[in-house]
């Protein structure tokens, strides 16, 4: 039985707190008004602009306004581009305006998303373990059932941060701005979709349907171990299999909804799929770091290398999935290349390149080379080293598809966006662990336990 | 070179890995195992190497991915460049994004097929080539240990029967054998 330590405790509260003080100073420190984020920007080119910003991508010089406007979503400006310039700068004014004042609330989103979508992608794992009877998973169950304990509370921070945008307390999604609508013929088309009650009943709708399974599967994992026979396991088989034929369709619809339509405009028909093996990874890679973190305190014993090495392979594996997807997605806009598609790659190939091509350095290039070699896989060292390295990756990955849309060229990782993922991050820490020290940690009355012990590469 | 060959048959792989067990542990010297299909584990019970094979394939699909950038660079922007949707065509860089399915496949196909050139030659496999294995049924749905060995065959010879087997035999090896 594993027990919540001091030192998780200290660990995760103190990021918590430092990371809620890191948001509340984003948030303070964001733009009331127009004037104020004119002073921003204007500091920002007089001040330490010359001194080496890495992640500063150096496009806040006005000269760009013609670039942003055409490169935007935001329909205001692209209807006025044929303006006398004044008042365009006046519209881009109030357009750097919305993107820093929004750049708080997107770098708490980010964090909330990605951390839910950690849990989220173990889940999609752990319904496949169960579903496919997998021998050899067996005894990381509690390991994975301890990611996922993270799924309530990540997803009632998701729906109240959804809930309070559509009360416009923010604008993410534009398409919630009933005056972007009415001057916009393409979300008006889509307005059928995309409106803010049958927005929120959705999200309702698959943190219901992924909450649900989550608590029976948990619930009947829980009694197999006290039971003499399999019935607990064959009704967790059947509700797994039912989940993930539940999970797909939702899934995919959930990354329009919460991802995909923060750029109203534009589409791409496999975005469910690049975003579920960005979230599958992540919950992969942490399945992985949480064993290991827990055989190195000396529990779960009967988790070897063997394991780690199927789930380093898992890594391996998604992790060129995700480039294939990204690649796919890519390569047809970019060959297409029709100017509602495109924009979307031109925003993140001009204004995000660090992070946008180094992405495909942290979460192809670099877990490809070093999980490539078959003993590898079984040295915890490089298991980590290749994990922290997925993580970072993939939550830039998710950083590069909200923050183009919501706050353009105005990107920075800085205090916010530090403080979104310590808070996520720590609160992640304290359910996880938490959840982790409810029950015994080996499900020792599943019947493909004693496979699981004895599974050998 | 050892006096006597032994052959010992076996029809299930559970047995032969059984009996490879005990004969290493033993302290016999199991010449080669022949088997109508891989037998999961076998590698490990014999106290074979590890194979290298794979770090031959990482150099060949490196080999592959080379190849390709300098074939669609030749044929594509040097030797003639073709207007192909509007894309830039002087311009290897700008138009790699095209060319990465090339790179891809032509990596997978160096790397596999190079390898398993090199598999071939290593096993001293080529078309033509005289079977070696002792009987013909290790390509159907037996299993056969071959062990050589000098002196009694006694004691060898008891504990293979102690093993699942299904046949022994003692071969006495030519002198003048080419071996």
């Amino acid at each position: 039985m594993y027990k919540l330590t001091k030192n998780i405790k200290i660990l995760s509260f103190s990021l918590m707190i430092l990371g809620l003080v890191g948001l509340a100073y984003g948030f303070y420190t964001a733009p009331h008004s127009i004037e104020e984020s004119k002073a921003i920007v204007a500091s920002y080119s007089h001040g330490d602009h010359g001194s080496d910003h890495d992640l500063d991508s150096g496009h806040k010089d006005d000269s760009h306004n013609s670039d942003n406007a055409i490169a935007s979503d935001h329909s205001e400006e692209y209807n006025k581009l044929d303006h006398q310039s004044d008042e365009h700068s006046v519209s881009h004014d109030e357009h750097v305006y919305h993107q820093l004042s929004n750049r708080p609330w997107s770098a708490l989103y980010v964090a909330a998303l990605f951390f839910f979508l950690i849990s989220l992608g173990t889940l999609a794992f752990y319904a496949i373990q169960r579903a496919s009877q997998a021998g050899w998973s067996p005894i990381l169950f509690r390991v994975m059932e301890g990611i996922t304990g993270y799924l309530l509370p990540g997803s009632i921070i998701i729906l109240i941060f959804l809930i309070l945008s559509t009360m416009h307390l923010n604008h993410l999604f534009i398409w919630m701005d009933p005056e972007v609508v009415n001057h916009d013929e393409i979300i008006k088309a889509k307005s059928g979709y995309l409106d803010s009650q049958f927005f929120i009943g959705r999200a309702i709708f698959y943190i219901l349907g992924w909450n649900l399974y989550r608590f029976f599967s948990r619930k009947f994992s829980i009694a197999q171990d006290q039971s003499n026979d399999v019935s607990n396991h064959k009704k967790n088989f059947k509700i797994s299999a039912g989940f993930l034929a539940f999970f797909i369709v939702t899934e995919s619809m959930m990354s329009w909804d919460w991802i995909m339509s923060v750029d109203p405009h534009w589409f791409s028909t496999l975005f469910g799929w690049y975003v579920f093996a960005s979230m599958f990874v992540s919950g992969i890679t942490m399945i992985a770091m949480i064993t290991i973190y827990l055989k190195s305190q000396g529990y779960l014993s009967g988790a070897n290398h063997n394991h780690l090495h199927d789930l380093a392979k898992y890594m391996f594996g998604v992790s060129i999935f995700w480039a294939y997807l990204w690649f796919s997605q890519f390569m047809l806009i970019w060959y297409a290349n029709i100017p509602e598609e495109v924009t979307y790659f031109i925003t993140r190939m001009e204004d995000y390149a660090l992070p946008f091509w180094g992405m495909l350095v942290t979460n192809l290039i670099f877990p490809f080379l070093l999980l490539m070699n078959s003993d590898y896989k079984r040295i915890n060292w490089f298991i980590v080293t290749a994990g922290v390295v997925i993580l970072m990756g993939h939550y830039i990955d998710f950083y590069n598809m909200i923050m183009p849309s919501t706050v353009g060229d105005q990107w920075y990782i800085g205090i916010p966006e530090i403080g979104g993922i310590m808070f996520f991050g720590g609160l992640f820490i304290y359910v996880v662990f938490n959840t982790l020290s409810k029950v015994p940690l080996e499900p020792s009355g599943d019947p493909l336990f004693k496979e699981s012990e004895k599974f050998v590469y | 070179m050892a006096e006597k060959t032994l052959h010992a048959v076996y029809d299930d792989d559970d047995k032969l890995l059984d009996a490879v067990k005990k004969i290493k542990a033993a302290k016999y010297e199991i010449e080669e195992v022949y088997t109508p299909f891989p037998v999961h584990g076998l590698e490990k019970a014999m106290g074979l190497s590890d194979t290298r094979i794979a770090i031959t394939s990482f150099i060949y699909g490196c080999i592959g991915f080379c190849f390709s950038i300098w074939m669609m660079n030749y044929i594509m922007i040097l030797d003639w460049p073709q207007n192909i949707g509007g894309k830039p065509s002087f311009s290897y860089l700008e138009n790699m994004p095209a060319f990465v399915p090339i790179m891809f496949e032509l990596t997978v196909f160096f790397a596999a097929h190079l390898m398993v050139i090199t598999f071939y030659l290593r096993s001293k496999l080529w078309p033509f080539k005289k079977a070696e294995n002792p009987i013909p049924e290790t390509t159907d749905d037996k299993f056969l240990i071959e062990i050589k060995f000098d002196g009694s065959e006694k004691e060898l010879k008891k504990l293979i029967n102690k093993t699942d087997v299904l046949e022994v035999k003692v071969h006495i090896n030519k002198k003048s054998s080419h071996e």
